[in-house]
């Protein structure tokens, strides 16, 4: 079983590294926002009264990762060949086959999200490294933080195809891919953090935010990062995000199973 | 053993008129047509046969497919096959079968075919040895070999059915279901197709069920056949019982020496007629084509005759009407 999930992940990879050009095109619009958003930041940091629970280069480091790792973030990063799986009737051809489909989707998102990051996020670090102060990514104070940074946002990626499986789950009743996503990305990308850090909104969204899982996809593993979350605090983070990532996950298989069992194959 | 013991499946279809108000109004209340595509279908099939699966379109022969392979969980009646029950035991089961739709793709669109194939090894657990073993074998009888490494785009539609027909086969099934796998194809595709099903059911036993409206696939390849409309079974039996219960008919072509008196032969009719060539039609059902003959040479000096039996096209279409599908 495990072998053919590698396989599909194999294939998947391979065939994202060969899209160059499109990695190329995201780099340039992903620094074009990232400096608008330092900017916005730095003129709301420039004018704010009362001192912010964020330090500017906090937020600033923040922003680079955000966009040098969009692709391990963003809900709306659509595969349309799942969703053409599911509108034109090809499931048929994967209902046929000897595995457990939530598994082999996964396995397809996973690797379609590290391809695009991979081509992406290297040049972006690199670059916003030695950009000038205050616009410099800064690192991380030691190496340990740096590795708890690394688990917690490979086991946030992990979260975050859960969550999109249940976009490509609920198109088995909508059948329109661009309303699920919308409905998922609009809110999602608000709840994760990535309109503005989760420190930075009032106490009581705080509150709403906390208690679903989007923010331990984007807005924990950044905090990690920077500093603004302590080492502690990151492990018992760790842990809830395996707690969240088995709950999605079984959520998902057995939403599948229920959309397969009244499944209709589009179109004759 | 594949057994469908009364298999019923209804379809609710939204149905919505034209124009923005019944589009408004669908937003609040929509309304559903129940459509019956299966009703009460039943047969068996035995191991090593060729059954052609044949009806109008809309009539219920891709239900039948998707429910044998476990796509489809249908409403009502039970289906066996290998000793699984499809829908239940999905995982199982499909180890055993192969499946083409015609009109679906089940290779990766941007890779080269060969990778395709090597996914579908990992995917259905084939060892290596043996998966090279089928693949040189598929490679050959299909004609494969220069195009393994293209880019599943960039393939014509046969040579992409011809890769389809060989992905389903990488597993070793013991049961293929086609679905109109010879949709679109040209004359010299279309023959290797059957050409090639008829291989693989001869040599390596394998139990075949092909829909398709290409008659010509029917009369190459299937020994019996299932005729299915509006979702009910009609005609479970051979080709040749087929053509005595429908095709009776004969048509016989005679040329004479010039001749300008009308020919006239009991119990036949005439479809056309010159006065060097007639071509007549003969119910054998009333008169026998000897009969005919004699009465034709009795009337005309005979330079050449030619007897046709009815195309299988034209019987379906016969029975298509008789059955009012």
């Amino acid at each position: 079983m495990m072998k053919a999930y590698l396989s599909v992940f194999r294939l998947r990879i391979n065939m994202g590294l060969q899209y160059r050009a499109a990695a190329l095109a995201g780099i340039a619009t992903q620094f074009f926002f990232g400096f608008m958003f330092v900017m916005i930041f730095q003129a709301f940091y420039a004018h704010s009264v009362s001192t912010p629970p964020m330090t500017l280069a906090a937020v600033i480091t923040y922003t680079w990762l955000k966009q040098a790792f969009l692709a391990f973030i963003m809900l709306w990063f659509r595969d349309n060949e799942l969703f053409g799986l599911i509108t034109s009737g090809n499931i048929a051809y994967e209902m046929c086959r000897p595995s457990d489909i939530y598994g082999l989707w996964y396995a397809k998102l996973l690797a379609t999200r590290l391809s695009s990051a991979l081509l992406r996020c290297f040049p972006i670090l690199l670059i916003t490294l030695i950009l000038p102060r205050p616009y410099r990514l800064e690192l991380p104070a030691d190496l340990l933080t740096f590795v708890l940074f690394i688990a917690v946002l490979l086991v946030g990626l992990l979260m975050i195809v859960a969550i999109s499986m249940l976009i490509y789950i609920s198109v088995f009743v909508t059948m329109s891919p661009s309303g699920s996503i919308m409905l998922f990305a609009i809110f999602g990308e608000f709840l994760s953090g990535l309109i503005i850090p989760v420190p930075l909104m009032p106490g009581w969204m705080q509150h709403i935010v906390n208690a679903l899982p989007f923010h331990w996809t984007a807005d924990f593993p950044f905090r990690v990062f920077t500093g603004d979350l302590s080492k502690s605090e990151a492990l018992v983070g760790l842990a809830a995000q395996a707690a969240w990532l088995i709950g999605l996950v079984a959520l998902g298989k057995i939403l599948m199973n229920k959309a397969l069992r009244r499944v209709v194959v589009q179109g004759g | 053993m594949i057994t469908v013991e009364g298999i019923s499946k209804t379809f609710l279809v939204a149905k919505r008129e034209p124009g923005l108000k019944h589009a408004v109004k669908s937003l609040f209340h929509r309304e559903y047509t129940a459509v019956e595509a299966l009703q009460d279908i039943s047969f068996l099939i035995a191991p090593g046969e060729i059954v052609g699966y044949i009806g109008p379109n809309g009539a219920g022969k891709s239900t039948t497919i998707k429910v044998m392979s476990g796509i489809l969980v249908p409403d009502r009646g039970s289906c066996t096959i290998k000793g699984f029950t499809p829908w239940l035991d999905r995982v199982n089961y499909v180890k055993h079968i192969g499946v083409v739709f015609g009109q679906r793709s089940q290779l990766w669109w941007d890779v080269p075919v060969i990778d395709s194939f090597e996914l579908l090894r990992d995917i259905y657990n084939v060892p290596q040895a043996e998966y090279k073993k089928t693949l040189t074998l598929l490679v050959e009888t299909l004609d494969l070999g220069s195009i393994m490494n293209t880019p599943v785009r960039q393939l014509s539609l046969g040579q992409r059915m011809r890769c389809e027909i060989a992905a389903s086969l990488l597993h070793s099934p013991s049961i293929l279901f086609l679905d109109e796998p010879t949709i679109g194809l040209d004359a010299v595709s279309k023959i290797a197709v059957r050409h090639f099903i008829k291989e693989i059911n001869k040599e390596k036993g394998v139990t075949v069920i092909l829909t398709t409206h290409d008659m010509n696939d029917i009369e190459a390849l299937a020994d019996r056949i299932l005729l299915i409309g509006k979702g009910t079974l009609l005609y479970d039996g051979s080709v040749s019982g087929l053509r005595s219960r429908f095709g009776t008919r004969r048509t016989i072509t005679a040329d004479y020496h010039e001749n300008t008196k009308p020919l006239e032969i009991p119990g036949a009719s005439l479809l056309s007629w010159t006065p060097e060539r007639a071509i007549i039609s003969v119910d054998t059902e009333q008169v026998m084509i000897s009969e005919a003959i004699t009465s034709l040479s009795s009337q005309v000096e005979l330079l050449d005759v030619t007897i046709d039996t009815q195309p299988i096209e034209d019987i379906i279409v016969q029975m298509y009407k008789e059955y009012e599908i």
